[in-house]
């Protein structure tokens, strides 16, 4: 069992943070600053390819959306998954095989790549949710090195090669994706779908069970839940966007490599997550910009990128173990209690 | 999130402000993309970029007064990231021609974007013979070896010596499965035969098994079909268990120089390889190895000598025609011989392989050394035409 005083500050923290959250009776000032906030953010992100490199941008919300699947598990159900990278990256492979080799639409191929990380996602969590802890994060990891060892055998992986030169195509037949904008948007519906996805999961029933369980599971039970049947589909839904998000790197990197599968990348995950702030909402997002953009402009410098980002996670963990995003909300939370 | 988008955007703004266009925006930009951090840092990271500024000193820095810069890149050995630095520097940066790239990966993902972007795209390190083959580019110039070259060369002059069994120890995955099938299909061109081989997974510490059925096996040739701490820890080993003091050649389909001086020559005497740079060749290569050696503290590796290489005669062919537009200077490029301290007349095929020569080496002994760094025997000097593939059957659709 996790520890239950982080695991309810995050709880809290997370509270604090979600719009749109109905625990407490919303005034009208809440309700309209929340809408201001969801409006600003929605805004940033359609100018954002105007300011910002745009391939840069779409890789940020590829990652933040894997980020946000992997917290969905972790940050909710309280489960840590070491395995994600065979999610993300077989789902990379499968999207590039069959956009390049089958030719098929972008949006076909890419719920391709999804609907195969989903089954993948079954598979691996109906083992590895039967063992808790150090163990179930062993299970995951050791199910996810096969999947690395399979991309690395099987020919049509190409190897350490990797599958290159996947076209981008044409999405429904209409829009050409070749067009930096265009694929942009794209990029930012799909993240957009998932994002409003995970956001209706934690806020519905289903994601009130799953915060049981990660708090006190023999309670839950106790209650009369299946917590197995939770714990599996929570599985399923993280490792399918998981996979959707590889899926779509895969387009717009133009590539699936050996990079998205390794366990490196597992680990890469956990990271963004815990800087972000776990088992917040928007947390995984700024995680995610944060150690993508620390990976791209440090590649341009003479520092050893692992090196820095290793230093700054554990600042992260000594100095502000909620993450970026909930250490920010527990500030903003308790300062007006303070006040009263 | 959004402070930080903020400050990406300023940041962003601040280096496109800086940012120049070719030749008429009056800057030569080079983009060295390389592995600074990990497992070709060695043999081409920081090394390759100082190899790149010795061909640019030779200019002075600028050509007819536009000033040549260069700037670097660590792709963390990962394709993606050099994807995306490649497509930045060329959308952002407008760099002209993007240089290096050890990493078959990394290579072919860049390899894409020069292409769509028609931009230069100079390789010294990649290995794969796609390269030149369905993914060649009428703007990638691959420079210094590949898979087929390193591996058949040494393969080819093995056999004719008269050592015609082989046992294969490989790494177990694309490149050393290349690597074997490459040698495989020289080995049996020339009547030798292959007793058997044996794959081992990437990064292995213990060869002992693999080993010991390669000294089982009888061959007269034990090749390693595997590179950089691999081949090393693979050599080490086989040096203990007395394969070479039976009587077995050891070959190394890929090694560098720096591998060997990393294993000393104890432990590497005799084995047998194939380069297409050593330093201590002529009167130039030490003059220029020398110039390396002064900045940073090594001998240069192949791929460094061949970094040099492509960048004097990207430079030349840019001097020459007075514009750095890409298609122009990517005629030019083929039009032109290189010649410099590492290649003689050598012509750029179609393909955009470089026909350099491929010498076979073989590590001295520790009695036959003298100095420093002395640690090849040059063997036999095989031209280009026999080293490489035939551009007309690398299925490549730019030749005709």
């Amino acid at each position: 069992m996790p520890d239950t005083t982080t695991t309810s500050a995050v709880s809290s923290a997370a509270t604090a943070v979600l719009p749109g959250r109905a625990a407490a009776p919303g005034t009208d000032r809440d309700r309209t600053v929340r809408i201001a906030l969801i409006v600003l953010g929605l805004s940033a992100a359609a100018a954002a390819p105007f300011v910002l490199y745009p391939v840069f941008v779409m890789k940020v919300l590829c990652f933040a959306l894997f980020a946000c699947a992997f917290n969905l598990l972790i940050g909710y159900a309280g489960l840590l998954s070491f395995g994600h990278a065979a999610f993300f990256g077989g789902a990379a492979y499968v999207t590039a095989h069959a956009a390049k080799v089958w030719g098929l639409d972008p949006a076909l191929s890419i719920l391709l790549g999804t609907g195969f990380a989903g089954l993948l996602g079954l598979v691996f969590g109906a083992l590895a949710i039967r063992r808790q802890g150090i163990y179930f994060a062993m299970i995951t990891l050791a199910l996810s090195q096969m999947i690395f060892f399979l991309a690395l055998q099987m020919p049509f992986t190409g190897g350490e090669d990797g599958i290159q030169g996947v076209p981008r195509g044409m999405l429904f037949g209409v829009i050409d994706l070749n067009r930096p904008l265009a694929m942009y948007y794209f990029v930012l519906a799909v993240f957009l779908a998932g994002f409003v996805l995970i956001w209706r999961t934690v806020h519905s029933p289903f994601g009130q069970v799953l915060k049981a369980i990660r708090e006190n599971e023999a309670r839950a039970v106790s209650l009369g839940y299946r917590t197995e049947r939770y714990k599996l589909l929570a599985f399923v839904l993280s490792a399918a966007l998981a996979g959707m998000a590889g899926g779509t790197k895969a387009l717009v990197f133009q590539l699936a490599s050996l990079t998205d599968v390794t366990w490196q990348m597992s680990g890469e995950v956990v990271l963004m997550t815990l800087l972000g702030g776990m088992g917040t909402l928007l947390g995984p997002v700024v995680g995610a910009a944060f150690v993508v953009m620390l990976g791209n402009y440090l590649a341009a410098t003479s520092l050893p990128v692992p090196v820095v980002i290793g230093a700054i996670f554990v600042v992260c963990v000594l100095v502000f173990r909620r993450g970026i995003v909930g250490e920010l909300a527990h500030r903003l939370r308790s300062r007006p209690s303070r006040d009263r | 999130m959004r402070s930080i988008l903020l400050a990406g955007g300023a940041v962003a703004a601040l280096v496109s402000g800086a940012a120049h266009a070719q030749m008429s925006d009056g800057v030569i930009k080079i983009g060295m993309l390389s592995d600074r951090s990990g497992i070709y840092a060695d043999i081409n990271g920081e090394g390759s970029a100082i190899a790149a500024r010795l061909a640019a000193e030779e200019f002075g820095n600028a050509i007819n007064g536009t000033p040549i810069e260069i700037i670097v890149g660590d792709h963390q050995n990962k394709a993606d990231i050099a994807a995306n630095l490649a497509r930045q520097w060329i959308d952002t940066e407008r760099v002209d021609v993007v240089a290096d790239v050890p990493n078959s990966a990394a290579a072919l993902a860049v390899q894409v974007i020069t292409r769509d972007k028609k931009r230069l795209f100079l390789m010294s390190g990649p290995g794969s013979t796609d390269l030149t083959g369905k993914e060649c580019s009428p703007y990638g110039f691959h420079w210094t070896w590949d898979n087929h070259a390193v591996a058949s060369a040494t393969a080819r002059a093995l056999v004719e010596q008269g050592r015609k069994s082989w046992y294969f120890v490989t790494a177990d995955y694309a490149f050393g499965h290349s690597l074997e099938a490459e040698a495989t299909g020289t080995v049996k061109q020339l009547g030798g035969t292959v007793t058997g081989g044996v794959r081992h997974p990437l990064g292995t510490s213990d060869f002992s098994s693999f080993l010991l059925q390669a000294q089982a096996s009888g061959a007269e040739v034990v090749a390693f079909a595997n590179a950089g701490g691999d081949t090393i820890n693979a050599v080490k080993q086989a040096s203990e268990f007395g394969l070479p003091q039976g009587g077995q050649t050891m070959a190394g389909l890929l090694l560098n120089v720096n591998d060997v001086h990393a294993l000393g020559l104890e432990i590497s005497q005799g084995l047998m390889l194939a380069n297409s740079f050593y330093w201590d060749m002529t009167d130039e290569t030490r003059a220029w190895s020398k110039r390396f050696e002064e900045r940073t503290g090594r001998k240069p590796s192949m791929n460094q000598a061949g970094v040099y290489s492509s960048v004097r005669h990207y430079l030349k062919a840019v001097q020459e025609i007075g514009t750095d537009d890409a298609d122009k200077v990517a005629a030019r490029m083929r039009s032109l011989p290189v010649n410099d301290m590492m290649m003689k007349d050598v012509r750029i095929a179609d393909n955009g392989r470089v026909m350099n020569h491929m010498y076979l080496l073989q590590v001295k002994t520790p009695a036959e050394t003298q100095y420093p760094w002395d640690y090849f025997k040059v063997l036999q000097d095989i031209p280009g035409d026999r080293a490489y593939i035939d551009p007309q059957k690398s299925g490549c659709p730019l030749v005709k």
